[in-house]
């Protein structure tokens, strides 16, 4: 097995190995779809530059980059910014929405203190 | 009168003020009779709420620390759930004295936001070095925004009428320094009339004050950010109006 074997091999592996852990996940509840669809992107790219390597230099043949691996890493750069990116607007969304509920969880439990206080004469 | 103290309602942002916030509470009712007084507990590990609650003040317990934007927020809807026109904002560790209050109020007829304003000659406060440059510089650009002049946009204490009332029940920024700088900006963009008043501040009554020169750098920088992202954020997302 010469060396080019061994890393077509690889890259095949490591790109089925992204897609089954992310489907997993996706299978078992721990990942919503919609913040999935970036790493199955990811996954299915990678596939398709493992198993056909010869795609890879047709793209960047292309997109005129004279390296193909420059462009593997290009993308996959792109790919993770825009994970990450979406990941912090997630969070900022998430924030607002806790700021929200943690602000009428006081208010209401203000309001059944209130209430209990103004009903408490004809309880035991 | 537009302006009494029974519509009136003084929200108090306390975090860790077990040591002081009981007495302002009782200040205020003393001070002020028959206003509406909200203590909002800003997730406070120790016993703010319930020493407030003690001294005779209605108190909102956040179930964790939202910063003072968040605790103010908190104030602004419970007065508008509950009626009350106006919200004076009064800190909690003494800073402010309530006696300033009803010179705030006669502000709102004519005015939506007046800002107390602690200048040279009333009380014994002052700022000096990096944070006192900035307090300069964000007055100077704020006060273009606003349209009146203003010398002290960091201040605390601060009245706001029905018409910001409402706006800041939606409106009213969580980010660090997002409660002084940023929500001036969002009164401001949202069309509401500010003024300023003079008040004296007095020392605060328990806590430390941050002075040193790395957190006033820092404090500055934070302002600077603060004030830019005000400015670029688009006008249209401020709804005013009467929705509850």
């Amino acid at each position: 097995m010469n060396m080019s074997t061994a890393s077509y091999i690889f890259g095949i592996v490591s790109a089925l190995l992204i897609l089954v852990v992310v489907i997993e996940m996706l299978r078992r509840g721990r990942l919503r779809e919609r913040h999935a669809v970036w790493w199955v992107v990811a996954g299915v790219l990678a596939l398709i530059a493992g198993v056909f390597p010869s795609t890879l230099a047709w793209a960047a043949r292309f997109v005129g980059i004279e390296v193909p691996t420059n462009l593997l890493f290009f993308v996959s750069i792109g790919i993770l910014f825009f994970v990450a990116l979406q990941t912090s607007a997630e969070l900022t969304r998430l924030e607002a929405k806790t700021r929200t509920l943690a602000e009428q969880v006081a208010l209401l439990e203000l309001r059944i203190r209130e209430l209990e206080a103004t009903k408490g004469d004809d309880k035991p | 009168m537009s302006s009494s103290l029974a519509e009136t309602l003084i929200v108090m942002p306390a975090f860790r003020e077990e040591g002081a916030v009981g007495d302002v509470v009782r200040e205020v009712l003393e001070k002020l009779p028959g206003v509406g007084i909200l203590v909002v507990d800003d997730g406070s590990p120790d016993a703010t709420t319930e020493v407030a609650r003690a001294a005779g003040a209605r108190v909102a317990t956040l179930p964790f620390n939202l910063g003072v934007g968040g605790a103010m927020r908190t104030g602004f809807r419970y007065a508008l759930q509950n009626g009350y026109r106006n919200v004076v904002q009064v800190d909690a560790d003494g800073q402010h004295d309530p006696a300033g209050v009803p010179a705030l109020l006669a502000q709102l007829d004519e005015y939506d936001v007046v800002m107390g304003a602690r200048f040279a000659g009333e009380g014994d406060y002052s700022v000096r070095g990096p944070r006192a440059w900035a307090v300069k510089v964000l007055s100077s650009i704020l006060s273009k925004t606003a349209k009146t002049k203003l010398t002290d946009t960091t201040s605390g204490f601060k009245a706001s009428g029905p018409r910001a009332v409402a706006l800041f029940a939606e409106h009213y920024p969580a980010e660090y320094l997002g409660d002084t700088i940023e929500a001036l900006v969002i009164a401001a963009k949202a069309g509401m009339r500010i003024t300023q008043v003079p008040v004296a501040m007095r020392p605060r009554a328990a806590g430390v004050p941050s002075q040193n020169f790395v957190k006033s750098a820092a404090y500055l920088g934070r302002a600077g950010i603060a004030l830019v992202f005000a400015y670029i954020r688009p006008k249209a997302s401020y709804r005013t109006g009467d929705q509850t």
